[in-house]
């Protein structure tokens, strides 16, 4: 079954590339958007870009990840606006260099919150409220690099891969209820966060990654991942046996 | 943000530099923190207008929103990286469409303002400039202007065509044209001479709104400047029959093919060219009545081809293209043409133009008169010497040559061609007297603040 064009598709972390990429899908297909984020002049943007090129209604608000007590609130706030959910995007994301990490613990504590603790908080908020209405869907970005831990980038891939389990457990328990969750692994994307990285190669673009989102929502997958290859480059390197991979330069 | 190191050039791949490269997602990143800079679109100018050699390069692909568009008056506003496609496929369909745009639409608004560019109907509607109702520029002190006919008049007109040098611009406000349809209604007629050609770009049907002349350069002696002259207007909705009638504002979007490779040098040469154009004169100048052509094939034929530009070579090429003033023009051109015609350097699109009157911009292109482009593949010596040669014929005519296309332009023939240079310069000196808006090309003609 298609997914319904009606009902608004909460974005969260909508001023991202990848973010904005997949809400113009979305927008594309009829749905109405509520973009939450930070940058409320940039959100501002993004919103009548989204209402000029599709004509759907778009509206955004402030929403900071990291303040958890917040999230109840906000989402009841949301939700008095638009009135139904269609579903859930999580785009919240944070990768700073390891080294960076390495030097600072703060910056790890800062991974770590925003990647994991804030997207744990939000979804469970936005999951007891799909379950409730007995249907929609999570579409959550996690990462490839929550699939094996490597030395150049742990801190960000353990807190992706805590979410990755998460939302295993989650999907499990909301089966029965009728809310879809879909675990996003983008490989490499052309984004702000990759843009500057030596030794990208085979890059999918925003729109790509929104486009493939869709269409993964609307087929009810359970995990996705951007561009498609990763999933064959990660089935090599989640099977590459430990003793082996300590020793690899990854 | 981070920056990547990049090899850079403009589309005619000439030259090649190494730049720092910075790619902003958000609007005020457009404006870098430290440093100096040069504001990137779509990189289609041909030379060295969108690099700095060594330092930094600023793409402003990513802002691209579209913050306003009123359906009923047709006023649009965009931040600068939105391009001239995408406001095609938003606007067309409510019927509106671009009012002056260049040869292809592959091109930012940004880019479009900065070197106010100008398009086949600059005769009658003039350059971008003229649709353009306000924009913002983000001054190297930090600011927001709003800049308008009125209000920053001064940094307005320094800016249209001032290649990006005063500031970046931001949001742009364009007032869009009215069409019934997305159709053109085209004639092609042959003219055989020089003399016909400029009489056929003067003084036409006075319904066109679009004129041009694409010249065989290699026709010599009493062929000299033989040209088929294409004339077009937007077709109304008695111009169409059957679907087209019912659907008149969509067009089916063509194929897009891709140049996989540089062509061989051999591949164009004098013979090659001379037969294609040949042929290209029988075929299309014969053609009957008028015939209805989708927007698309009219405006931007070469956009269904993607880099096409590897049609020159790895060495890439050159293009020259100048406007000569109206009571200096046919003397001049036909000079210009004489002189190409004997190098035996064939240029595989030469296209010529009438232009109307000027925009007010200090360092825009068009003046009253007529424009020749040339493409010119890099092969061999004795181009550049060629080129120089042909500047000279321009200063002494009291033309100039289009900054856009340019990349190897003296900073002295410059200044004999650009006679608001001057104000421009000291206006500069105001606006960013520490040069942090700069390019390879501003380094080359001298585009910097006096003193600085
Ligand atoms: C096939 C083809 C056909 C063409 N036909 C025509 C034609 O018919 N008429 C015509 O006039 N031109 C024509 N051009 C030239 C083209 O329209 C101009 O060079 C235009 O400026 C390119 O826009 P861009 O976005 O690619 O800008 P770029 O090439 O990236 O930059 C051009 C200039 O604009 C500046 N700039 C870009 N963005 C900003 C900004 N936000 N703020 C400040 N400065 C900025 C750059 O610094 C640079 O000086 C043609 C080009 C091609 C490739």
């Amino acid at each position: 079954m298609a997914e319904s064009t009606t009902g608004t598709v909460l974005v969260l972390g909508a001023g991202s590339a990848m973010a904005r990429g997949i809400a113009a899908a979305f927008a594309s297909h009829g749905h109405a958007l509520y973009l939450a984020g930070r940058d409320l002049e940039e959100l501002e943007r993004i919103a009548s870009d989204l209402r000029v090129r599709t004509g759907v209604d778009v509206d955004f608000g402030q929403f900071d990840a990291l303040d958890t007590q917040s999230h109840a609130g906000f989402v009841q706030a949301v939700l008095a606006e638009v009135g139904a959910l269609a579903g859930v995007v999580w785009a919240v994301g944070y990768m700073p260099a390891q080294e960076q990490a390495l030097a600072d613990f703060g910056e790890v504590q800062r991974i770590i919150d925003t990647n994991f603790t804030a997207a744990v908080s939000m979804l469970d908020v936005c999951s007891a409220h799909l379950e409730k209405e007995s249907g929609g869907f999570l579409a959550v970005i996690s990462s490839v690099a929550g699939d094996r831990g490597r030395q150049s980038n742990y801190y960000y891939g353990s807190a992706k891969g805590a979410l990755t389990l998460y939302l295993q457990g989650l999907r499990n328990r909301l089966h029965s209820s009728g809310v879809r969750v879909l675990t996003i692994k983008p490989g490499f994307v052309d984004t702000a966060m990759t843009w500057g990285l030596p030794g990208l190669f085979l890059v999918a673009s925003p729109e790509q990654v929104g486009r493939a989102v869709v269409r993964a929502v609307q087929r009810r997958r359970d995990v996705l991942y951007v561009p498609w290859f990763w999933r064959y480059i990660m089935l090599i390197i989640r099977h590459i046996p430990e003793r082996v991979f300590k020793r690899l330069k990854l | 943000m981070r920056s990547r190191r990049m090899s850079l050039s403009g589309w005619g791949r000439f030259p090649v530099q190494e730049c720092e490269v910075w790619r902003p997602e958000r609007y005020h990143d457009l404006m870098l923190r430290e440093g100096a800079m040069t504001l990137r679109g779509q990189g289609r100018s041909y030379g060295d207008a969108a690099l700095n050699e060594n330092g930094n390069v600023v793409l402003n692909a990513r802002v691209n929103r579209f913050i306003e568009f009123s359906p009923d008056t047709g006023l649009l506003r965009t931040e600068p990286g939105v391009t001239l496609e995408e406001i095609v496929s938003v606007c067309l369909p409510h019927g509106w469409f671009l009012p002056v745009t260049p040869g292809t639409k592959y091109v930012s608004i940004g880019g479009c303002v900065a070197a106010d560019v100008h398009g086949k109907n600059h005769f009658r509607d003039g350059s971008f400039g003229a649709a353009v109702q306000a924009f913002e520029l983000l001054t190297a002190d930090g600011a927001r202007l709003s800049c308008t006919r009125d209000n920053n008049s001064e940094l307005f007109f320094a800016t249209l065509g001032g290649m990006g040098l005063t500031g970046v611009i931001g949001e742009v406000t364009l007032q869009l044209r009215r069409v019934e349809s997305a159709w053109m209604k085209v004639r092609q007629k042959k003219s055989p001479d020089l003399e016909r050609v400029f009489a056929d770009l003067a003084d036409g049907d006075p319904e066109d709104e679009y004129r041009v002349a694409w010249i065989d350069c290699l026709a010599r002696g009493r062929h000299l400047g033989r040209s088929v002259t294409m004339s077009a207007r937007h077709a109304r909705m008695d111009d169409l029959s059957g679907t087209r009638r019912g659907q008149p504002l969509v067009v089916a979007p063509r194929r897009k093919r891709t140049l996989p490779f540089n062509f061989p040098g051999w591949a164009l040469n004098s013979l090659s060219i001379g037969v294609f154009n040949h042929l290209y004169y029988a075929r299309e100048g014969a053609r009957g009545g008028p015939s209805v052509s989708d927007y698309d094939r009219y405006f931007y034929p070469l956009d269904a081809i993607a880099h096409w530009n590897r049609m020159y070579g790895k060495r890439g090429f050159v293009q020259y293209q100048c406007v000569l003033p109206s009571d200096t023009a046919f003397d001049g051109m036909r000079e210009i043409l004489e002189r190409l015609s004997r190098s035996r350097r064939p240029s595989f699109l030469a296209v010529l133009k009438r232009l109307g009157e000027e925009s007010g911009g200090l360092l825009s292109f068009p003046m009253p008169g007529y424009t020749l482009a040339l493409d010119l593949p890099l092969r061999g010596r004795g181009l550049l010497p060629l080129l120089d040669e042909l500047d000279r014929i321009v200063i002494e005519k009291g033309g100039r040559v289009y900054l856009a296309k340019d990349a190897r332009l003296s900073a002295e023939a410059f200044r004999h061609m650009y006679p608001r240079l001057d104000d421009w310069l000291a206006i500069k000196g105001r606006i960013d007297p520490d040069n942090r808006f700069t390019s390879s090309l501003a380094r080359r003609l001298g585009l910097e603040p006096p003193h600085g």
